[in-house]
C-alpha cells in the first residue's frame, strides 16, 4: 500500500516537473518579457535593471529551480496585460469557476451514473433508445454550440434565465458564492448544464457500456442462477463492478471539465479563470498562461492520484493479497 | 509428398474469384449500411455538405469574402426576404455588413472542412511516424515519445490545442497572425491530436514486429526503412484510419471552437465557429438568423460526421466497441 | 418434426423412468436463435425426464446443445436465444410458461445451477460469505447471523477447510479447485431439488476433478436433489451419472441407463462417440474417429441430423426424421430400430 502511494505520489511529481519546464520553456522563449513590460521606448539600462531585478542574467538552471520555487509558493510574477499579481487574478476568479465546475460535476455524475444504468438495464426500450439517441447528439456537438443554444432558447426566446454573468454573489472572506442567492443559483442553471452536458453523455454511454459488459459476465448469470432477484443482480452487484472502471473515466473526465470551463466561460461570460486563460492566449501574456497550465496540471494529478486510491478502497483484488493460488 | 504438391496442381480451378465490387456489395460493411437510415441520412448529409464546401464558389450567390460584392444597405435582411433596396434575395438572410448567411455559411464550412481534413491528416501523419520509430526502434526513443505523450495525454486536447496556438503566436511577429491563422490551427489542432495515432500505431508495430514476415525480411537483409514502409506500415493502417475517421468530427469541433473562443478564424475570414461567434451578438437584438443558421449548420456536420465516423468504426472493428 | 404424444415414452420401460412424477420432465423442447440471416434452431424437440436423487448425464460436441438445454431449463438463455415450443415440467407443475417475476423465486430455491469455470463464477468484488448470506437470505427466513451460521456449515460441507476464517475472504484469494466448492456451496444453498452442473469440472486440473465430483454426488445424494450433468467427457458420465442422454446438432438422439449405453451404445453416432474414446475403447488398436464434422446450426441436414456421416444412411434417413426409440434398454432416434422395418445395418461394427 504504502509502495503504491509513493510510486504514485512520485509519479505525480515527475508530470508536475514536466508541466513547470513547459511553463517556464514559455516564460524564457516565447516573446521578451522585459519588452512586454516596459515597452518599446524603454532605455537599455531600465531594461538590464529589470532583468537583474526578474533574475533573467542568471543561468538558466538557477531561474528553472527559481520557477519551481516560486510556483510551489503560487507566486507566477505580473501579468503583461494588466499589470496585476498573476496569483491575486487567479485567487479572485477561482471561486467562480469551482463552483461552475462542482455544479456541472454532479449533475453529470449523478445523471450519467443513473441514465447509464437505465438504459442497460432496459437496453432497447423505447425510452433507452431516445436517450441513446439524444445522447450522440450531445456527443457530437461543440460545447459553445450547445451554450449559445441553450441561451437562445432559454434567456432570449423564454426568457426563463439569464443569458450570461454569475447574478449576485455573497462574499464570504476571501472566497465569493453564487450560491446563496437567487439570481446566484438561476445564473448558475444554464452554464453548468452546458459545461456538463457533454460529460453526461459521456459517462452515460461508458456507464451503459460497461453495464452492459459486467451483465454477460458469469457471475451475473451465477448470481441470477442463485435467484437474486433482479433488482439485487443490477443494482448490488453488477453496479459495483461497472463502476471500478468508470471510476477512472470518470475522475479524469472531472478535470476535463475544469478545462472545458474555458468555453463555457467564454460563452456566458462567465467571471471565472477559464475567461482570463482565454484573454491570456489572445494577447499572448505568458505568465498567466503559465500559472494556468500549473493550475491545470496539479488539478489533474490530484485528481488521478485520488482516483488511483479511491480504486484501491474499492476492489478487494487490489487491497487483499492472495491467499491460495 | 510430391504427390500431394501435384494434385493441388491438377485439381481443376474453383469457381472464378467474384469480381471486386461484386465482393464489396456483399460485404458486411454494404449490409450494415443498407440496414442503418441513420447511417444512410448521415452519409448523404455529409456528402451534401462536402459538395457544397467544395464547389461553394460555384453554389453561393455571392463571394462573402469579397468586400466589392456586399451591400451595406441590405444590412439585416431577414431571410427569404428580397432586399427592398437592392432586390437581392437573400435565402438564410443577410448580416450585419449585408453578407449573404448562406452564401458565408458554404464558404464557412469549406474553411471547417479545410482546417479538419488537414489537421487530421497532420496528426495522423505526425502520430504514425511516431508510433512506428517508437514501435520498431525501442529503447529510449520508444521510451521518450511515449511519455511525452502521457504528459500530453493527462490535459484535454482542446487545452492543449489552445495552449499551442498560444505558444505558436507568442513565437511569430504580430503582423502576421491573421495571415498564417489557418496554418497555425491546423498544426495547434494536428499537435494536440497526433497521441492516439501513435499509441495504436505503436501497439500495432510491435505485435507485427514479431511475426514471421518481418522476421524473415529482416534476415535476407531487407533494410529497416523497406520493411517499416513495405511490410509494416500496410498492417498497422487499419486502427488509423479507424481513429481518424472519429477524429475528423473532432477536430472540426475543436476548429469550431476555437474559432468562436476567438484564438481561431478572424472575422474577416469566418469559419463556421467564427460565425456562430459573430452571430452571438445579435442574438438579443433580433437578428436570430445570423447566429441560428450557421449553428444548425456546425450542428448538422458534426453530427453526422461523427454518426459516419461511429458507424465506420463499429463495422472496420467491432472490438472497439 | 412430427412428435409421438409424451405418454408413449414414459410409458416405456426401457428408459428407466420409474418413478410417475419426475422431478424435472422436459417435453418437446425447442429453442431458437433469430439471427440476422435466419431463425436458428439450437434445440429440436427435445424430451427427457429426470427421476428425484436421479443423475442424468447430458453429453455431446461442443455445440450440441447440451448446455443450451440446461440454460432453457433454468430460463437463462443468452438473448436473442428464446423457448420456441415445448413444455418444461418441475416436479410436475408447468414453469416454462411461467412469467418472469414468478420464475425468479424458482432459482437457487428449486433449481440449482453450477457454471463451467469456477474463476469466473463468483462476484469479485464481495466475499464469499456475503454472497453465501446473500443467496440464504433470499430463499430462507434467516437473520444475518443465522444466515452465517448456516454458510459455515455449508462451507464446512463442501470441504472447505477452517471455514471461520474463509468466510470473510475474497474469491481470489481461493484456488480453482476451492472455488468450485464455494459455487457448489452457492447452488446447494437452499436445497434445490434439480442441480444443472454444467460441466463442472472442465475447468479444473485433472487431479482437483474427481474431488469435485464425487463432492457433488454426494451432496446431491444427501439431499436427495436430482443433477442433470452436463459435460463433453464421457469418463465423468461413465463415473457419476445414472442414464446418459446424447445429443447431436441440437436433438437429442440416445437415451439410456449409462452402462447399457456405454457397453452397448444403439445409435451409430453414440457408437462412433464411445469408440472414440482412449479409457473405453483400450481393445481397439486405432482409435476411431467419425467422419465429418456436426453441422452448423444453419445447415442442419433434413431427415436424420447424422444421416450424412452414418455408416449405415439409407434413402430414408435423408427425408424422414427418426423419433426416439425402443433399442435394448435405451431409447435411440435412429431407424436401425424402427419396430416396424428396422434398417439392415451395413458391414463394419464400430464397436462392441
Amino acid at each position: 500500500m504504502l509502495a503504491f502511494l509513493i510510486q504514485r505520489v512520485l509519479q505525480a511529481i515527475f508530470v508536475m516537473l514536466v508541466v513547470a519546464l513547459i511553463a517556464f520553456s514559455l516564460f524564457h522563449y516565447v516573446g521578451d518579457p522585459v519588452l512586454n513590460m516596459l515597452g518599446q521606448e524603454a532605455s537599455e539600462a531600465d531594461r538590464a535593471e529589470l532583468r537583474a531585478q526578474l533574475g533573467l542574467d542568471r543561468p538558466v538552471v538557477v531561474q528553472f529551480w527559481q520557477f519551481v520555487a516560486n510556483a510551489a509558493r503560487f507566486e507566477f510574477g505580473i501579468s503583461y496585460r494588466s499589470a496585476r499579481p498573476v496569483t491575486e487574478l487567479i485567487a479572485e476568479r477561482l471561486p467562480a469557476t469551482l463552483e461552475l465546475a462542482v455544479i456541472s460535476a454532479i449533475f453529470a455524475v449523478v445523471m450519467g451514473i443513473v441514465l447509464g444504468i437505465y438504459t442497460a438495464i432496459r437496453r432497447g426500450s423505447w425510452l433507452s433508445n431516445v436517450i441513446m439517441t439524444v445522447s450522440l447528439i450531445g456527443v457530437s456537438l461543440p460545447t459553445f454550440l450547445i451554450g449559445v443554444l441553450l441561451i437562445y432558447l432559454f434567456a432570449v426566446e423564454l426568457g426563463w434565465l439569464p443569458a450570461f454573468g454569475r447574478g449576485e454573489v455573497v462574499e464570504l472572506g476571501w472566497w465569493n458564492t453564487g450560491l446563496l442567492t437567487a439570481s446566484g443559483l438561476r445564473s448558475l442553471i444554464l452554464p453548468a448544464i452546458t459545461l456538463g452536458l457533454f460529460q453526461l453523455t459521456l459517462i452515460m454511454r461508458l456507464v451503459r457500456a460497461e453495464m452492459l459488459e459486467v451483465l454477460r459476465t458469469d457471475y451475473i448469470k451465477f448470481a441470477r442462477a442463485r435467484g437474486l432477484s433482479r433488482r439485487v443482480v443490477n443494482l448490488r452487484h453488477a453496479l459495483k463492478n461497472t463502476l471500478i472502471p468508470v471510476i477512472t473515466i470518470i475522475g479524469l473526465q472531472l478535470g476535463t471539465i475544469i478545462a472545458f470551463a474555458i468555453i463555457t466561460e467564454t460563452v456566458f461570460q462567465w467571471p471565472g479563470v477559464g475567461a482570463l486563460f482565454i484573454t491570456a492566449v489572445r494577447f499572448v501574456d505568458i505568465p498567466v498562461m503559465a500559472a494556468y497550465l500549473m493550475m491545470i496540471a496539479l488539478v489533474f494529478v490530484v485528481i488521478n492520484l485520488v482516483v488511483d486510491l479511491l480504486y484501491y478502497a474499492v476492489d478487494p483484488r487490489l487491497r487483499v493479497q492472495g491467499g491460495a493460488r | 509428398m510430391s504427390r500431394d504438391v501435384k494434385s493441388t496442381v491438377e485439381s481443376p480451378p474453383a469457381s472464378p474469384p467474384p469480381g471486386r465490387l461484386r465482393t464489396f456489395l456483399d460485404s458486411d460493411i454494404v449490409y450494415s449500411w443498407q440496414r442503418q437510415p441513420v447511417v444512410i441520412a448521415a452519409t448523404l448529409v455529409t456528402l451534401a455538405m462536402f459538395a457544397g464546401a467544395l464547389f461553394a464558389p460555384w453554389i453561393a450567390p455571392q463571394n462573402p469574402f469579397d468586400p466589392g460584392q456586399l451591400d451595406l444597405i441590405d444590412a439585416f435582411t431577414p431571410p427569404l426576404t428580397r432586399s427592398e433596396f437592392t432586390g437581392t434575395f437573400y435565402l438564410l438572410g443577410s448580416d450585419s455588413q449585408g453578407r449573404d448567411v448562406f452564401s458565408a455559411i458554404l464558404y464557412g464550412s469549406r474553411i471547417s472542412l479545410l482546417v479538419g481534413f488537414a489537421a487530421v491528416l497532420f496528426a495522423l501523419v505526425l502520430g504514425t511516424a511516431l508510433g512506428l520509430l517508437a514501435g520498431f526502434r525501442g529503447g529510449w526513443r520508444d521510451a521518450l515519445i511515449m511519455r511525452v505523450a502521457d504528459v500530453q495525454l493527462t490535459f484535454p486536447s482542446i487545452l492543449m490545442a489552445l495552449l499551442i496556438f498560444g505558444v505558436i503566436r507568442g513565437l511569430l511577429p504580430r503582423s502576421m497572425h491573421a495571415e498564417v491563422a489557418i496554418i497555425v490551427l491546423i498544426v495547434a489542432i494536428g499537435l494536440s491530436d497526433w497521441v492516439q495515432y501513435a499509441r495504436a500505431v505503436r501497439g500495432a508495430t510491435m505485435v507485427e514486429k514479431h511475426k514471421e514476415y518481418v522476421q524473415a525480411a529482416r534476415v535476407i537483409g531487407l533494410p529497416d526503412g523497406r520493411i517499416l514502409f513495405q511490410h509494416i506500415l500496410p498492417n498497422v493502417l487499419r486502427p488509423v484510419l479507424v481513429i481518424g475517421t472519429i477524429g475528423l468530427a473532432l477536430a472540426i469541433i475543436a476548429e469550431a471552437t476555437l474559432s468562436f473562443l476567438g484564438v481561431g478564424m478572424p472575422a474577416t475570414q469566418p469559419s463556421l465557429g467564427t460565425l456562430i461567434r459573430v452571430g452571438q451578438d445579435y442574438m438579443f437584438s433580433g437578428e436570430w438568423w445570423i447566429l441560428l443558421f450557421p449553428g444548425v449548420a456546425l450542428l448538422v456536420l458534426a453530427l453526422s460526421v461523427n454518426l459516419l465516423g461511429d458507424w465506420l468504426r463499429d463495422v472496420l472493428n467491432p472490438k472497439l466497441r | 418434426m412430427s412428435s409421438t404424444p409424451s405418454s408413449d415414452r414414459q410409458a416405456d420401460p426401457g428408459t428407466g423412468v420409474t418413478t410417475p412424477e419426475p422431478v424435472l420432465s422436459v417435453r418437446h423442447l425447442r429453442v431458437e436463435f433469430p439471427t440476422r440471416h435466419a431463425t436458428l434452431v439450437a434445440l429440436d424437440d427435445v424430451s427427457f425426464d429426470i427421476a428425484p436423487g436421479e443423475v442424468l448425464g447430458v453429453v455431446g460436441e461442443s455445440g450440441a446443445g447440451k448446455s443450451m438445454t440446461g440454460n432453457a431449463v433454468i430460463r437463462l438463455l443468452e438473448p436473442p436465444g428464446r423457448i420456441a415450443g415445448g413444455e418444461i415440467r418441475l416436479a410436475g407443475r408447468r414453469i416454462d410458461d411461467l412469467a418472469e417475476d414468478d420464475f425468479v423465486p424458482l432459482r437457487g430455491r428449486h433449481i440449482g445451477m453450477i457454471f463451467q469455470d469456477p474463476l469466473t463464477s463468483l462476484n469479485p468484488l464481495f466475499s464469499i460469505g456475503d454472497q453465501l448470506v446473500e443467496t440464504l437470505r433470499t430463499h430462507l427466513p434467516l437473520s444475518v447471523a443465522e444466515a452465517r451460521e448456516r454458510a459455515l456449515a455449508l462451507l464446512r460441507e463442501v470441504g472447505i477447510p477452517a471455514p471461520e476464517t474463509r468466510l470473510d475472504s475474497y474469491p481470489h484469494q481461493f484456488s480453482g479447485g476451492m472455488r468450485q466448492r464455494v459455487v457448489i456451496a452457492l447452488a446447494l444453498a437452499a436445497e434445490p431439488e434439480l442441480i444443472i452442473a454444467d460441466e463442472p469440472t472442465t475447468a479444473l486440473d485433472v487431479s482437483v476433478q474427481a474431488q469435485i465430483l464425487a463432492l457433488l454426488k454426494r451432496v446431491c445424494a444427501e439431499r436427495g436433489a436430482a443433477v442433470m450433468l452436463v459435460t463433453h467427457d464421457m469418463g465423468v458420465i461413465a463415473e457419476t451419472a445414472d442414464r446418459v442422454a446424447v445429443m447431436y446438432a441440437g436433438r437429442l438422439i440416445e437415451i439410456g441407463p449409462v452402462n447399457a449405453v456405454i457397453r452397448r451404445p444403439r445409435h451409430p453416432y453414440t457408437e462412433g462417440l464411445m469408440a472414440s474414446i482412449p479409457a473405453l475403447a483400450e481393445r481397439h488398436a486405432r482409435l476411431y474417429q467419425i467422419e465429418g464434422a456436426m453441422p452448423r446450426l444453419a445447415a442442419i441436414p433434413p431427415g436424420c441430423a447424422f444421416h450424412p456421416r452414418c455408416p449405415h444412411a439409407a434413402e430414408r434417413c435423408a427425408h424422414r426424421r427418426p423419433e426416439l426409440m425402443p433399442a435394448g434398454a435405451s431409447l435411440a432416434a435412429c431407424w436401425l430400430h424402427d419396430p416396424e422395418d428396422p434398417l439392415p445395418r451395413r458391414a463394419q461394427e464400430v464397436a462392441r
